[in-house]
């Protein structure tokens, strides 16, 4: 593995590591070490592949991954990013497996996930706010926006559905805009 | 053939769980109690469990654990390639679509959709992880310092799990 690999495996690896109560954990960690610190890749672009990660298949965080290291290496760089993000739970859950009687006795374990789990919410959220700075407050935006979020948690609709409804949004607004723009 | 087995049906898992997470317990139910008897009901309410203690996503952990229990450590890696098969194949072919077409008015205008949508997404995903976390007035208090301290001194995600989980051993014990 090439250096620059060796490194995004690294950062995955540590994504991996502290992305506990799933997916959307994993949002502030990578905008942590990739936007902010190593400035892999932009904070709007960085918007575009969680919504990727979260239209296709499978885990947000290891879809992120193989987007974000095909993006910069290509092939190679997927395949180290997505081995980083999944080492870290194979790891734990494969020693979980085998003392699971003893570890199902230790209540600081359940403790501490108790207290880490509302910090979890807290730094989606800020995550959430930081990401959607990216975004001009156009009206378009903020109807899209609060039409998702009322969708999901007030009538349960499911997330794939708002996605492709909003995507057909776009692409109407897109295509009336370039019409006028033509005649 | 066991592994080949394994490898297959955790391949189809992952091919269709949209959403992730919570949401494909039950297709990998139906798959691995019901279906192939690799494990006892009781066994596979103990992924819940042992997912809230380990981190990553939780297909990956179940993934780990079935393919474990069922022929040890080869069958979990078996599992978790057959669960992120398919995820790797369809992201990487996206990825280069969109890669190569970003000037395209259609995918622009897709995303011009899916951006603002994405935040409600996530902003929705907090009300929900809200409700399951914040159970009571000291959960609630970790949750405002935690959101104090981010937005006060930007400290790494990293460092507010460690301070908030040694906070909940420390409050709980009390």
């Amino acid at each position: 593995m090439s250096k620059e690999r060796l490194k995004l495996f690294y950062t995955f690896f540590r994504v991996g590591a502290f992305t506990f109560g799933g997916g959307y954990a994993m949002v502030p960690v990578i905008q942590k070490e990739m936007v902010e610190r190593a400035k892999l890749i932009e904070e709007k672009e960085f918007l575009d592949i969680i919504a990727v990660a979260q239209s296709l298949p499978g885990a947000v965080a290891v879809n992120t991954s193989v987007f974000v290291g095909f993006k910069l290496y290509g092939i190679p760089g997927a395949l180290s990013a997505l081995l980083g993000t999944v080492l870290p739970s194979m790891i734990v859950i494969t020693i979980l497996a085998v003392f699971y009687q003893q570890v199902q006795n230790i209540q600081s374990i359940e403790l501490f996930f108790k207290g880490v789990r509302p910090a979890i919410v807290a730094l989606i959220f800020m995550a959430a706010i930081k990401l959607s700075k990216n975004l001009d407050p156009t009206r378009f935006n903020i109807v899209v926006g609060t039409g998702a979020f009322i969708g999901i948690v007030f009538f349960e609709i499911h997330p794939i559905l708002v996605i492709i409804a909003a995507a057909t949004i776009g692409l109407i607004r897109e295509k009336k805009e370039e019409r006028h723009g033509a005649s | 053939m066991e592994l080949l087995n394994i490898f297959l049906v955790f391949l189809r898992i992952g091919a269709f769980s949209f959403g992730g997470g919570y949401a494909m317990l039950p297709l990998i139910e139906q798959e691995v109690v019901r279906n192939h008897n690799w494990l006892e009901l009781s066994e596979f309410v103990d992924i819940i469990a042992l997912s809230q203690m380990s981190p990553g996503p939780i297909s990956i952990n179940a993934a780990t654990f079935i393919g474990f229990k069922h022929v040890g450590i080869l069958g979990g890696i078996v599992a978790t390639t057959g669960v992120v098969a398919f995820s790797f194949f369809i992201v990487t072919v996206m990825a280069s679509i969109i890669l190569k077409n970003r000037e395209s008015g259609t995918i622009e205008g897709i995303f011009r959709g899916i951006r603002p949508a994405v935040i409600g997404l996530i902003g929705a995903a907090c009300v929900s992880l809200f409700d399951t976390s914040v159970v009571d007035l000291r959960t609630l208090g970790i949750g405002l310092l935690a959101l104090l301290i981010i937005g006060k001194f930007k400290l790494h995600p990293i460092a507010i799990v460690m301070i908030s989980g040694t906070l909940g051993i420390v409050l709980y014990s009390l």
